[in-house]
């Protein structure tokens, strides 16, 4: 797709006094007065207990809900994208879902080859090297014929990046990807969202924008590179590192504080 | 699909309206039915034409996908059930068979057998069975799948990845259904017409198999082929359609998909008994 200068210099994502609704019921505010900027290449880490809105407000950045009021751009774009015509911009963002939201009568293989097939018309046959070095890439060779039945939860997320990652999306919206998962999967995650964030990595030449929501900001203060928390009904962006650690916060406090744990 | 775009049937004036205590009269109950109802017809008008819509607008779209899975329901829906069908057409040309014979052996009537045969079976019974049947079979597996698709957030992941839930849930069906419940028809009616016949033999009436093909053919008419193809076509679309929509269209908890079933076989009986009925009409206007 051709991109007029203006659309590249757009922030990736810009919201203005955006108030966000609740995916079970659109008519319940969970959010109210975002002002956001996120530019190319940023690592965002959105932090809030259980229940601030962080899910919903990764629907609504994913366009999957409308704001309930305020403005959302996605590369200068209104969100959400609807039509057809303009399904190739929307697909410039990935979501990876907190339970992974695998579709249940597909193996890993067919989950992870069928956006591609979808989008670019491909036979199962064309779409299999793809599908095969991005089971690689994620470590999922030996479950590349398994349903997501017969896969562990720590499995299943790790299946919903790969999945938002076969269409080579500039952005990528990560809903609380470190919740419930084991220590060894863990380090992965934060090597794997790492890599990601570098630019020259597997899936593009530039550095991949992301966004992540997080219950506990602990494993994220080294690798995030700017903050915000979302709290009652608001979300206060700190900045880089060094704000997020001079920031005297109560729920700063709370979110690092090594007995928070609200997964 | 679209969570912010609140429809009519979800918006919050609706919902205060189906939540509202039970109801002190009969006529404020009768009035709480018919609201229903009209909003289960908007509801389901809406979502029929939608899909209507995606059929014509994104047919040759991704069909290395798509089409596959419509000759998945088309298999699913028809040739799978043709054992069953088969079971049924015999049963259905003994009854028929069985309860007219000694009626028309006693009247001298034995030369309508044929046209019996043409109006009970082509005309009403055959595409109105082949259709319950085949709700039964597919119409709810297809709510029970949808609906723990949608409570499960399949349906979500699908639009995350621009994959558009209708075409990819509900074409395939709809294509599937229409063209079973038609396949499914023919059959059921071959088999009851020729096991009809088998059972006058064996009830010794004295009817040569080319005179009761030649009963059969002066009944039929252009228009009963004709008819009876719209029809079952239009049986196929309306169970889809009826039942993608209780498990695809609203927001589902996993708890509520048996009720959605409920719902869904019971207003595609209704459905296809009016759209019964309104061929009738027509044939009896013609």
């Amino acid at each position: 797709m051709e991109r007029t200068t203006t659309e590249t210099n757009a922030p990736a994502i810009l919201m203005e006094e955006v108030a966000a609704g609740s995916l079970q019921d659109p008519n319940v505010t969970v959010l109210t007065h975002v002002n956001w900027k996120v530019f190319a290449s940023d690592f965002w880490v959105l932090a809030g207990l259980q229940g601030s809105g962080k899910s919903d407000f990764l629907m609504l950045t994913a366009g999957l809900m409308s704001p309930l009021s305020g403005r959302y751009l996605f590369f200068g774009e209104e969100m959400p994208i609807l039509e057809e015509s303009r399904l190739s911009h929307r697909l410039r963002l990935g979501l990876v879902f907190e339970n992974g939201q695998l579709f249940n009568h597909l193996t890993v293989g067919e989950n992870l080859a069928l956006p591609l097939r979808y989008h670019r018309n491909l036979t199962k046959a064309e779409a299999a090297p793809v599908v095969q070095g991005m089971l690689e890439a994620m470590e999922l060779g030996p479950w590349a014929d398994s349903t997501a039945g017969a896969l562990g939860r720590n499995w299943h997320k790790r299946v919903g990046l790969a999945r938002a990652l076969i269409l080579r999306p500039e952005l990528l919206l990560i809903d609380n990807p470190l919740g419930g998962l084991d220590l060894r999967h863990i380090f992965w995650w934060l090597e794997m969202l790492g890599r990601l964030a570098r630019a020259g990595n597997f899936i593009r030449e530039e550095a991949l924008t992301l966004v992540v929501t997080a219950a506990d900001l602990r494993p994220w203060v080294d690798v995030g590179r700017q903050f915000a928390v979302l709290k009652d009904q608001r979300m206060a962006v700190l900045g880089d590192r060094a704000h997020l650690e001079s920031a005297n916060k109560d729920l700063v406090s709370d979110l690092l504080a090594p007995e928070s744990h609200n997964d | 699909m679209q969570k912010g775009n609140a429809t009519a049937f979800d918006s919050p004036q609706v919902r205060f309206l189906l939540r509202m205590p039970l109801p002190r009269t009969f006529s404020h109950y009768i009035g709480r039915k018919l609201f229903r109802f009209l909003l289960t017809i908007q509801g389901l008008g809406a979502f029929g034409l939608i899909s209507l819509g995606v059929i014509v607008t994104k047919f040759r779209k991704a069909r290395h996908v798509v089409w596959p899975l419509m000759f998945q329901e088309t298999a699913r829906a028809g040739l799978r059930l043709l054992p069953m069908f088969l079971f049924v057409s015999a049963a259905l040309g003994l009854l028929v068979i069985g309860q007219s014979v000694s009626w028309l052996t006693r009247v001298g009537a034995i030369n309508y057998l044929g046209t019996i045969m043409v109006i009970v079976v082509v005309r009403e019974l055959g595409p109105l069975l082949a259709a319950l049947l085949v709700l039964a079979r597919i119409g709810t597996a297809a709510v029970v799948e949808l609906g723990t698709a949608r409570a499960t957030g399949e349906v979500e992941a699908l639009e995350a990845l621009g994959i558009d839930p209708i075409h990819y849930l509900v074409v395939p069906r709809v294509i599937g259904l229409a063209l079973g419940v038609f396949s499914l028809t023919v059959y059921l009616i071959l088999g009851s017409l020729l096991s009809g016949y088998l059972w006058a033999f064996l009830q010794d009436v004295p009817l040569r198999p080319a005179d009761y093909f030649r009963q059969l053919t002066a009944a039929l008419s252009g228009l009963d082929f004709a008819l009876l193809a719209l029809k079952t076509l239009s049986f196929g679309f309306i169970i889809s359609i009826v039942t993608c929509y209780h498990g695809l269209a609203q927001p589902l908890r996993l708890e509520e998909v048996s009720y959605a079933t409920v719902r869904a076989v019971a207003q595609s009986i209704i459905a296809c008994v009016l759209t019964d009925a309104l061929f009738i009409l027509i044939y009896l206007a013609s």
